[in-house]
């Protein structure tokens, strides 16, 4: 007659697997990174003359020392700053001191108008991160409006909810976030 | 009477605690996957500022972060703001190698794909995160991020 095999105490099991839990839960983190990204430009070669833009195709954005703003010249302000970028980006009325706008045969939208305008970004050594993340957070804000805008139109989904990559890349370049950081320079002093 | 009385004691069955460690375990799983290891211990106060058009980042392994804050010593290394790389202070010309060195622990595959992300505390001036930017210009890591948390970004103060 076989020997009958004794059962095997598991009852410390669930205390081995609550350690590795505690363990787990205090070595590891939830959140996951979040944040605006951004492509920086190649480096400057001195020979090659930067091209010329015609103002009107520029939208200025300077951010000074104490953190104010200065939008195409005149004092802006942060809560402004979105309605003021869409309105640059689509030009509604063609007025002559807004963008150009071109037509381009884009695949999956056809042909369509993109704006030639870009958006200058200039920041102080002295401007807070804070400031900064905020301003480009407003212009960020107007480019994915109008991308959702004409995201919906044609697809009849938003821009973040397209799962197709050529659609994604279509939208994009119809609707470019061209915004140009000017070189670093020094206005008002050194803080 | 005698008919209600109880017939010796009663025993409570013990309960089974066999399935008690699988439970556990599926905790531990679910926690395992949706968590990630902390890579760095901070020596640095890093408190993003708050964004409200963020996006998640596509690929973690791809991405090596810049802390830059105010020491959390600030009785020995002072309230300058300073750079973090890997688990160290660090100054501007060290991003230099900081990036090859993650360049070469990557495929060749996904080197074009690599990103860095700034993880900037709110207070802390352009100035440092500028150079930082031209210094990254210089290596060619043009994929950047800033790390920011999910929030109100118009509110003025």
């Amino acid at each position: 007659m076989a020997k009958k095999i004794p059962e095997i105490n598991s009852g410390s099991m669930a205390d081995i697997s609550f350690l590795l839990l505690t363990f787990f839960l205090l070595t590891s983190s939830i959140n996951t990174d979040m944040g605006i990204s951004r492509k920086l430009p190649p480096p400057i070669d001195p020979s090659v003359k930067p091209p010329e833009i015609k103002k009107r195709n520029i939208f200025t954005v300077l951010v000074n020392a104490n953190d104010q703003l200065l939008v195409n010249g005149s004092l802006g302000d942060i809560s402004t700053l979105k309605t003021k970028t869409l309105e640059f980006l689509t030009n509604p009325s063609s007025d002559p001191n807004l963008p150009e706008k071109t037509i381009r045969y884009i695949d999956l939208l056809g042909n369509i108008e993109v704006s030639k305008g870009v958006i200058s970004l200039q920041n102080d050594r002295g401007t807070s991160y804070e400031m900064y993340i905020k301003v480009q957070n407003e212009l960020t804000a107007a480019v994915n409006e109008l991308r959702n805008k004409l995201s919906k139109e044609k697809f009849g989904k938003k821009f973040e909810d397209l799962k197709s990559e050529a659609k994604r890349e279509a939208i994009q370049k119809a609707i470019p976030i061209s915004i140009s950081e000017a070189e670093p320079k020094d206005v008002g002093g050194i803080k | 009477m005698a008919r209600f009385k109880k017939e010796g004691k009663r025993e409570i069955p013990a309960i089974n605690t066999g399935s008690m460690s699988d439970i556990i375990f599926m905790f531990l799983f679910f926690f395992m996957v949706i968590t990630n290891m902390r890579e760095a211990t901070l020596f640095v106060k890093v408190l993003p500022p708050q964004a409200t058009e963020i996006q998640k980042l596509e690929k973690k392994s791809l991405a090596s972060s810049v802390y830059v804050g105010e020491p959390m010593k600030s009785a020995m290394y002072g309230t300058e703001p300073r750079i973090q790389l890997n688990d160290q202070f660090a100054e501007v010309k060290d991003i230099r190698e900081f990036v090859e060195k993650e360049r070469a622990a990557r495929n060749e595959i996904d080197r074009p794909l690599l990103s860095t992300t700034l993880k900037v505390d709110g207070n802390v001036k352009m100035g440092i995160v500028t150079d930082i930017k031209q210094e990254l210009r210089q290596v060619g890591a043009f994929k950047i991020t800033y790390a920011t948390r999910r929030g109100k970004a118009k509110s003025d103060e």
